[in-house]
């Protein structure tokens, strides 16, 4: 009964969109930003999904509305084939306990006034999880998975290391024992030796709790790390999608491209031919015609500025949204 | 604990309202009279050391008259203050974190409590509820809301864009719960320190509205009243008005420092200075 589903998506984002509504600068009325526009992708049970772009290209926004953390003003999201957007306050409530979110800056996702036993605790508390002393006994045995030293449980946010504090929130999204969790920049804000201590940290947790995980993050070498398919994002859409080995072998869309140029390389003897991109990212408030990269494209051409290219299969699951897609010589060189 | 104590503003204004507190407990053991025995012949006596603060014009001591008027006044105060907090923090925290109509329906019925000034609106509520200690506190606590309404409205906004608000919500807390367990512990710090400032706000206006006419009924004493006693005979009796309009300031002088004090030693930034 249950292995059956295997190959039913996890969660399903189906033409979600969100419009903000921002007060415009003459004081008098308001204008509509597109953060995020039409983006429709699966997440398979038990993958990790990357999702890479720059910074304010609407990746946060994007997994908030697809928890629906945030309201998305229009398309839906499903988890186990159920619609989030049809659910009631109650439902939702609950089924919260099966998604998690770890934030990016641990700094903040903390409420300073309470102990660290307290917010590990919370989700217990909010699930109804046994009493006290099994509650302990729960938090103690997730300090131990998360590798925090159980003194800690009465400090106080403030007196953790940042690297201690995200352990603290791994901790608290794996109380209730969920399915999908959500890292939004999990490791941006840390050290890089932290970093990799907590990536692995969460590998470790996937496997040993068959976790789904939706990874989110500007940083194309950690993507590439955790990911077995990978997303890429620009502004507010997507523009590419494929497993992680075809996209670093065969990219189809040229902002990947540039992207994937972009990734430092440690070894210093290597040349790497980087594709540096013109201009700047367009203007939330004055978006470009057509596709949205055209501006900024190596290789633009009349049409690009008057059509937005569909995202379309380009064949093996890899999706692309360029009018040129497979056409263009993009050769990874480097 | 210890750099509270390094305040000079919270030791001054602290010391002055326990002070205030202490006469007020204990006033029957620092005053041998009672405070509505009448004995005419014995009226406006200049202070001697039989009547430390002499008497009014119906001959009672006034010293009496102003420790038993401490125990009205900051029952008085408090109480509205109490009330103006409770109603005030309440809808403010559910107007921030909510937002949209709720905000704007809450925030409009606020500003028009506002367009009155405080006075106008306790007289008005004083002559439809009448005067008793009760709705004394009633309509001095009203206009007080308005300010705690605005500091813990203003202070949610802020939390309610904080990650951990949303991290509460990712963990699946109710909307009551986030506002209980979490906001409501970042907001109080806020409201002590408007609180003391409403507490001096509230013994001028317990003050003022004796002095008008719509205090405690007599011979009940309370400061204002004894203000407004001796008010005809402040000339040639000056110790009548004098002292208890001493009191009050002095009151309301150990609130505001106070309140100024704890603005600054709650001040997360002064904090980081300091350590």
């Amino acid at each position: 009964m249950l292995t059956k589903n295997t190959d039913n998506p996890l969660v399903r984002l189906e033409n979600l969109s969100k419009v903000f509504s921002v007060h415009s600068s003459r004081g008098l009325g308001t204008t509509d930003i597109t953060a995020v526009k039409n983006v429709s992708f699966d997440i398979k049970k038990g993958e990790t999904f990357g999702l890479v772009g720059e910074s304010g290209c609407g990746k946060s926004t994007l997994s908030k509305i697809a928890l629906r953390l945030l309201n998305a003003t229009s398309g839906t999201a499903y988890y186990e084939g159920k619609d989030l957007y049809k659910m009631k306050y109650r439902e939702l409530v609950n089924i919260r306990r099966q998604m998690q979110v770890i934030f990016q800056d641990p700094y903040d996702s903390l409420n300073p006034r309470l102990s660290v036993e307290e917010l590990v605790a919370e989700p217990l508390i909010v699930h109804r999880y046994g009493n006290r002393a099994r509650r302990r006994e729960r938090i103690e045995e997730l300090f131990h998975q998360v590798g925090l030293p159980p003194q800690l449980m009465t400090r106080y946010p403030h007196q953790l290391s940042g690297g201690q504090r995200q352990r603290v929130c791994i901790a608290r999204s794996l109380t209730v024992s969920p399915s999908f969790i959500v890292c939004d920049e999990a490791v941006s804000a840390l050290d890089v030796s932290i970093q990799a201590q907590i990536l692995n940290l969460l590998l470790d947790l996937k496997r040993r709790f068959k976790l789904t995980y939706l990874f989110i993050s500007h940083d194309l070498s950690v993507v590439k790390f955790v990911s077995d398919r990978i997303g890429v994002m620009y502004f507010g859409r997507l523009v590419e999608l494929a497993d992680t080995e075809t996209l670093f072998s065969r990219v189809l869309h040229p902002y990947t491209h540039a992207l994937l140029s972009a990734v430092p390389d440690p070894d210093p003897d290597t040349q790497k031919r980087r594709v540096l991109l013109g201009g700047s990212v367009p203007s939330l408030f004055n978006p470009p015609s057509g596709c949205v990269f055209h501006n900024r494209c190596p290789f633009t051409e009349p049409i690009c500025s008057e059509e937005e290219p569909p995202f379309i299969d380009m064949g093996n699951s890899h999706f692309a949204a360029c009018h040129f897609a497979g056409k263009l010589n993009l050769k990874i060189d480097f | 604990m210890k750099s509270m104590l390094s305040n000079k503003f919270i030791v001054i204004g602290g010391t002055i309202i326990v002070l205030m507190l202490l006469i007020a407990i204990f006033a029957p053991l620092l005053t041998p009279y009672e405070y509505g025995t009448v004995n005419l012949p014995n009226k406006h006596q200049p202070p001697s050391s039989e009547h430390v603060m002499g008497t009014d014009l119906y001959g009672r001591d006034v010293w009496c008259r102003i420790v038993y008027g401490a125990r009205i006044s900051l029952y008085v105060s408090f109480s509205a203050v109490a009330i103006a907090i409770i109603f005030g923090s309440f809808f403010g925290i559910i107007a921030g974190y909510l937002k949209g109509v709720v905000d704007i329906v809450f925030s409009r019925v606020i500003d028009i409590m506002m367009a009155f000034p405080p006075l106008l609106l306790s007289l008005i509520l004083g002559a439809c509820l009448g005067t008793s200690l009760q709705n004394m506190t009633i309509y001095i606590g009203v206009p007080l809301i308005p300010m705690f309404f605005r500091v813990s409205r203003g202070v949610t906004l802020n939390i309610g864009e904080r990650t951990y608000i949303m991290a509460a919500k990712s963990i699946g807390s109710s909307r009551l719960r986030i506002m209980m367990k979490h906001i409501l512990p970042n907001v109080l710090p806020q409201i002590f320190v408007v609180l003391s400032l409403g507490m001096g706000g509230a013994i001028l206006a317990e003050a003022a509205l004796g002095f008008l006419g719509l205090g405690v009924p007599q011979p009940t004493p309370s400061w204002g009243l004894i203000v407004n006693e001796g008010k005809l005979y402040m000339f040639s009796a000056p110790w009548t008005t004098g002292f208890s309009g001493a009191f009050i300031a002095l009151t309301v002088l150990g609130f505001n420092l106070l309140g100024d004090g704890l603005r600054d030693f709650l001040d997360p930034k002064l904090k980081h200075l300091e350590s």
